[in-house]
């Protein structure tokens, strides 16, 4: 038997979680701790593929196109105002809700192959704006700097625990892990609540759900703005992570490989998000150890990493279909 | 020099011309899409890569028989013998998997990407990540007439010709042939095809290994105007399916027109607006055709829920 | 024993018995009817036995041999063709493609001509209309196509699924004499399913009587017509 936690109470886990994640972070090297970073990234990226598609059923290929959105209005937000990097952030995520809104019109009325050509049709066009217009810094894309660690972090007492000096690295680390915790914590809330409820039901059954008073196109607009903002934040973060906004990170690559990393943790599976970031984050590095075990060339260690992602997709596509679901007690 | 208001005469029928050669390739992967989607009702975001495929190995061919066009033979049949295989090992297992359950839509779809993904790494594996000149024994160089020189070159009239050629083979196998016939009849109704003895599973394995030889023959054409790469096509990919939308994505012929009106329409862009908005054009055109004539131009109306 | 043998069918949807074990035959030439409300199971026993379904238990045997776990296709082949219910034609195609659909694995020494030029003798109205799409014919003669087209399919065992449905009385008729005619002319072997069961058990040797997956009676067709406490509770006249 299960207990039924309740949220305050999960709220309290997940910031002991956060604490126990942060402080381990003095005891291991600054790649290590740059990859966590990274993870923390790719789960909120996946929580937001994880609500639209495992909640709502609509399948978004376009998503790294989103996250470019985020990327690009938290740079240019953070840059031109001045704000602090939290309310770069914040705006990054903000922007990626308006493009979801809108977006979400379009995709209300669409469906199936419709919607994953359209997504598709958006994640290559959005990245190729960059390059026409001069505010947004061509190829070279512009620089997302937030300085220096400020000293009430490097000073505070967590900063104490184990050993190592206070990269920047590091902090990146301290603020990406609370923001994908935050994310999943407030995620859980929406999809148990009335909205994640609806969502279940338009998936389940658009016409009954339509039957019972569910407005199936104004949810499909609220499953995107919703997914679409946490995707624009995952943008804005990944931008803050390496340092810039180009195009060449938000390219057809990404929307697929998040696609994957939904896949590869059972879709419709929250949690399960975690472990499929992890192996996004994972697989570049040990294919390219095997790459290098192998005397690989070049040609091995750029094109392996996509080849076992890709098997790995196909694989698990066909061996579980509907998603690593871990059945939960009643 | 002819001017109407004051813009070139000159200038519109060569973007005219332009448009129609890269309007026949869009056509060309529009028509693989269409024919896949007919057969397995899916929509092959793989078929990108597999183009990718068969024109590289089209070029390997082409190291050994010195002639492009019997390479670009070699290249369509491994396109179809692709085709058939992905039908066959991966989609064909997948759909009996997911029959009726919440994944059905969904799984297929990602499988394909999955393929696009696999396709581009391993031949990244195997050619590398450069490009890779493909050669047309074609000039590449534009028609000259008296003094003036136009962009459209003998390499674009033979895409636009080839284009052409693919278009009626299909179209004479769909309409007076009782293979057409048979892939006609499973496309629209599987269950009735196959109590009338049609064997639909090795018909859609047909339908997709022809999909692959219209698509290997779009990237052995198109490719020797450009260059060769793992992701050389995937723009083409978007292309294509923007161009089948336009045309209904059911209907051949649709294909057929859809992507030359979208090639038209990108060459105008190109030339008078510029070439960075042209697949935000081509978003703006999908989602204004999806939304105001969801049919497609070619289609019946009636919703667009797959 | 040749002929069809069916022994303690079962068929389910999910958890949802839809046949629960039936046993029957129908001998060589022979025209038996299952007759039964909406819901008794009769189009899942013609779609089990077709190949379309798969079956929860049983066997069902044609001329001594299983016919369980073959594609539909291939039962088609070998003889076993099946009209759906609700006048099975391909609307997108014409009336002629429609015919030559069942023809086409054929090889041209079988002579799917002859038998072409026969279906369209039996159905005239066909005939006028060969160019036409299929959608544009009325309900009675997309019934005649589609068995027009199983005909050409060369069965030796015909299941027929209600083919009266939505169709005025007088169509009925004229598809059902059909069906009688062909039978002997052709020496078929038919399995019609009806709920019309006045026109069935008139053209039928024999009849069952299904309800709920079950089998609640069978007999002669002419005693069943006769009998009473069938025709109040089961035949609804």
């Amino acid at each position: 038997m299960h207990k039924r936690i309740s949220s305050l109470a999960r709220l309290g886990i997940f910031a002991a979680i956060g604490l126990v994640l942060i402080a381990l972070s003095g005891f291991v090297d600054e790649l290590r701790v740059y990859q966590g970073a990274e993870v923390a990234v790719y789960v909120v990226a996946i929580a937001s593929i994880t609500l639209l598609t495992g909640y709502s059923g609509q399948l978004s290929l376009g998503h790294g196109a989103i996250m470019a959105i985020g990327a690009y209005a938290a740079t240019l937000a953070f840059n031109g105002w001045h704000i602090p990097w939290m309310a770069a952030l914040a705006v990054g995520a903000l922007a990626g809700a308006v493009a979801g809104y809108i977006l979400g019109f379009a995709a209300a009325r669409l469906s199936g192959p419709y919607l994953a050509g359209t997504t598709l049709a958006l994640a290559v066009g959005i990245p190729s704006l960059a390059n026409q217009f001069h505010v947004l810094g061509g190829e070279q894309g512009l620089t997302f700097d937030i300085g220096d660690v400020p000293t009430w972090a490097s000073h505070s007492w967590l900063a104490k625990i184990g050993h190592g000096d206070f990269t920047t690295y590091k902090w990146f680390y301290w603020i990406t892990v609370p923001i994908a915790l935050a994310t999943i914590w407030v995620v859980r809330n929406i999809l148990t609540g009335p909205i994640g409820r609806r969502f279940k039901a338009m998936r389940s059954n658009p016409t009954a759900a339509s039957l019972i008073g569910i407005r199936v196109s104004s949810t499909k607009v609220a499953a995107f703005t919703y997914s679409s903002s946490l995707a624009g934040l995952a943008g804005a973060m990944l931008a803050m992570i390496l340092g810039l906004s180009a195009p060449l990170v938000f390219t057809l690559t990404l929307s697929f490989t998040l696609v994957t990393g939904a896949v590869l943790s059972g879709v419709s599976n929250l949690y399960g998000g975690i472990i499929g970031a992890m192996v996004l984050v994972a697989i570049p590095e040990l294919s390219a150890s095997v790459a290098t075990h192998l005397g690989g060339s070049e040609k091995v260690t750029a094109n392996l990493p996509g080849v076992v992602t890709s098997l790995l997709l196909i694989l698990t596509v066909l061996i579980l279909p509907n998603g690593a679901r871990v059945r939960r007690s009643k | 020099m002819l001017h109407i208001w004051g813009i070139e005469m000159k200038t519109i029928l060569e973007t005219l011309l332009i448009g129609v050669s890269s309007g026949s390739i869009y056509s060309l992967m529009a028509l693989a899409l269409v024919l896949v989607w007919r057969s397995t009702r899916v929509v092959n975001f793989a078929q990108a890569g597999q183009a990718i495929i068969s024109t590289y190995i089209g070029y390997e061919s082409m190291k050994h028989l010195h002639s492009y066009w019997y390479s670009v033979l070699v290249a369509i049949v491994a396109g179809a013998i692709l085709g058939a295989a992905v039908e066959a090992f991966v989609m064909r297992p997948l759909a009996k998997r997911v029959r009726g359950s919440a994944a059905a839509d969904i799984a297929p779809v990602i499988a394909t990407l999955g393929i696009l993904g696999l396709i581009r790494g391993v031949a990244g594996l195997i050619w590398g990540n450069t490009f890779v000149q493909y050669t047309s024994p074609l000039s590449g160089k534009g028609y000259t007439f008296g003094s003036t020189t136009i962009q459209f070159s003998p390499q674009n009239a033979a895409i636009v010709i080839g284009a052409a050629l693919v278009m009626a083979a299909f179209a004479i196998i769909f309409n007076f042939t009782k293979l057409g016939l048979a892939l006609r009849a499973s496309s629209f109704q599987p269950e009735i095809s196959r109590l009338a003895g049609i064997r639909v599973d090795r018909i859609r394995v047909i339908g997709w290994a022809c999909a692959g030889a219209a698509g290997a023959v779009a990237g052995a054409l198109v490719t020797p105007t450009a260059y060769l790469s793992p992701n050389s096509l995937d723009l083409l990919l978007v292309s294509g399916f923007v161009a089948a939308v336009i045309g209904g994505l059911d209907s051949l012929v649709g294909a057929g027109i859809g992507g030359v009106v979208l090639g038209i329409g990108f060459a105008f862009i190109l030339q008078y607006i510029g070439a960075s908005v042209t697949f935000l054009a081509a978003f703006i055109i999908l989602i204004f055709v999806l939304l105001v004539k969801p049919a497609g131009i070619m289609g019946k109306s009636g919703g667009r829920s797959a | 024993m040749s002929g069809l043998v069916v022994r303690d069918l079962q068929v389910a949807y999910g958890a949802v018995a839809a046949i629960r074990g039936v046993s029957f035959e129908v001998t060589p030439g022979e025209l038996v009817t299952i007759i039964g409300a909406n819901g008794a199971g009769k189009s899942s026993l013609l779609r089990a036995l077709s190949g379309l379904i798969p079956v929860a238990g049983g066997s069902a045997m044609w001329n001594e041999l299983s016919i369980f776990g073959y594609k539909p296709e291939n039962l088609v082949r070998a003889g076993i063709v099946h009209v759906a219910e609700g006048k099975s034609v391909i609307p997108e195609l014409t009336v002629e493609e429609n015919l030559d659909l069942g023809g086409i694995w054929q090889k041209k020494s079988a002579g799917v001509d002859a038998i072409k030029a026969e279906v369209l003798q039996l159905f005239p109205r066909l005939g006028e209309r060969l160019g036409q799409r299929a959608d544009t014919l009325s309900g009675g003669e997309r019934q005649m196509l589609a068995i027009g087209r199983a005909l050409i399919c060369k069965p030796k065992l015909l299941l027929l699924d209600e083919p009266s449905l939505g169709l005025a009385p007088l169509v009925i008729e004229e598809i059902f004499s059909a069906i009688a005619r062909l039978r002997t002319s052709l020496g078929l072997t038919v399995l019609l399913v009806e709920q019309n069961a006045l026109s069935a058990l008139a053209i039928a040797d024999r009849g069952i009587i299904f309800n709920l997956g079950e089998v609640v009676a069978s007999g002669k067709a002419s005693e069943l017509l006769a009998d009473p406490v069938l025709r109040a509770s089961y035949l609804g006249y």
